[in-house]
């Protein structure tokens, strides 16, 4: 059997995270190829729906990348992205989705490395915990 | 004028739907005056073999209340929209789950695991459950099958409109009628309520949106002029449909949700939580698992009455 290759939603934020996956690139850093990436203008941007969405619409994982507390270029919408990701990571819980599968992490411009690290981890992860099961009674 | 063939019916529901219906009070008269019931569980001894004789399409209307949890109810909901010209779905069961929904956060073992052996008033020590086939000696018996997920009306056969509510208000039950009666119903589809959140009508007072504590209704005294979720109690007005007067509001009590999410929004559990999350003005990350921790219910407050409709629709399994 072919190995489980999941695929990755990331939410990146333009400021700090996506530029972070820019310089993973133009360092010619080595990352898992499983992740496409969405960009947005701040990791606040990301409603809760469109991380249900991504799992309903195929993703076995998703990613929401920020800049770091106090590095948000809209001062505080990192804040709410760690508040509304806690809370959705409980309510996931409650429909049985485990809680590895939406990861949060604050990622600076000058990080590129630590994207890539980060890639590496969720897509190893995600590969343990294997597809997402979908249910389909709709 | 010829009179419009009316039919109700209830599937997975508390008989609600059809009490708001009588509520209407005199205005009953009204209903009767443009349209004759030919089918009523709850109120006229009609049966489904009278159903099944009618030909189809010959209903006009149907309001059908109640989610469908087994199929009985799928067989009532595919009867009756073969036999009607418009299907409404009517109250919050038939229009996203309501609070049968609520079951999909479990499922039929679980279900069945509770009610017939763990409740403490059984005593079941054979652990006999319902089967849908039962041989006796006088032939076999059958019930209809407990599904494990409860589904809308929309969910099992096409809508024409959708009333919300639980139960929809006496108002919105008239201006269905009004429309029924002078055949100006909206193009099928329709939601018939606000397109906009309940904030938009709500009556109270809204200044700055930061709250440090939830507090669960039992837990203060509200004050009446002020949004509630300023006072740090979890109202789904920002998530929720109007066009239900705020009857809950002015009962100086939180909106629960019962009127689904407004026009353009897809899952309406998510985006109270985002709501929420955002104004709870908190930065700590020991502050934040105390948010978590205050928020004790989150699919069962943000999806009170929506579970079937959620863009997850039920706890996997």
């Amino acid at each position: 059997m072919e190995e489980f290759e999941p695929k990755i939603i990331a939410f990146l934020c333009n400021w700090c995270s996506y530029a972070g996956a820019d310089l993973a690139g133009t360092s010619r850093i080595q990352y898992a190829p499983n992740v496409r990436v969405i960009r947005v203008m701040c990791s606040g941007r990301v409603d809760p729906t469109f991380v249900i969405k991504a799992l309903r619409a195929g993703a076995d994982g998703v990613l929401i990348g920020g800049c770091h507390f106090g590095d948000c270029h809209y001062i505080e919408g990192n804040y709410k992205t760690a508040r509304r990701v806690a809370l959705l990571k409980k309510l996931l819980g409650q429909l049985g989705i485990e809680e590895e599968r939406v990861w949060l992490e604050w990622i600076s411009a000058a990080e590129g490395s630590h994207f890539a690290q980060v890639i590496n981890d969720i897509t190893a992860k995600v590969k343990e915990l294997g597809p997402f099961a979908r249910q389909n009674n709709s | 004028m010829v009179k419009l063939k009316l039919a109700l019916y209830w599937a997975a529901t508390c008989g609600g739907c059809d009490v708001a219906v009588l509520d209407t009070n005199e205005k009953i008269l009204d209903i009767v005056n443009i349209a004759d019931i030919v089918f009523w569980p709850i109120a006229m001894d009609f049966k489904r073999h009278h159903v099944e004789a009618m030909e189809d399409k010959s209903i006009d209307v149907c309001l059908f209340n109640g989610a469908v949890r087994n199929s009985e109810l799928e067989d009532m909901a595919k009867l009756l929209r073969a036999k009607s010209k418009t299907m409404v779905a009517f109250g919050s069961c038939a229009c996203f789950g309501g609070i049968p929904s609520l079951a999909n956060l479990t499922n039929r073992s679980e279900i069945f695991e509770r009610a017939y052996v763990e409740a403490p008033s059984n005593v079941n020590p054979e652990r006999v459950f319902p089967k849908t086939k039962t041989a006796v000696s006088e032939g076999e018996l059958e019930l209809p099958e407990f599904y494990d997920t409860v589904l809308a009306l929309g969910q099992v056969v096409p809508v024409e409109y959708f009333v919300p509510g639980c139960p929809p208000p006496v108002d919105l039950i008239l201006k269905v009628v009004d429309a029924l009666a002078t055949n100006q119903l909206p193009p099928p589809g329709a939601t018939i309520a606000a397109e906009k959140t309940l904030c938009d009508e709500c009556p109270r007072k809204k200044e700055e949106k930061r709250i440090t504590k939830i507090y669960r209704p039992h837990e203060i005294i509200p004050d009446p002029e002020r949004c509630l979720l300023e006072q740090g109690i979890i109202c789904m007005g920002p998530a929720t449909r109007g066009g239900c007067g705020a009857r809950c509001i002015e009962a100086n009590m939180p909106c629960r949700g019962c009127f689904g999410p407004p026009a353009g929004v897809y899952d309406q559990g998510a985006k109270m939580l985002s709501a929420l999350a955002s104004i709870y003005d908190v930065k700590d990350e020991k502050e934040i698992a105390r948010m978590v921790e205050e928020i004790i219910d989150p699919a069962g407050t943000f999806y009170r009455f929506g579970m079937s409709t959620s863009l997850l629709q039920r706890k996997r399994m």
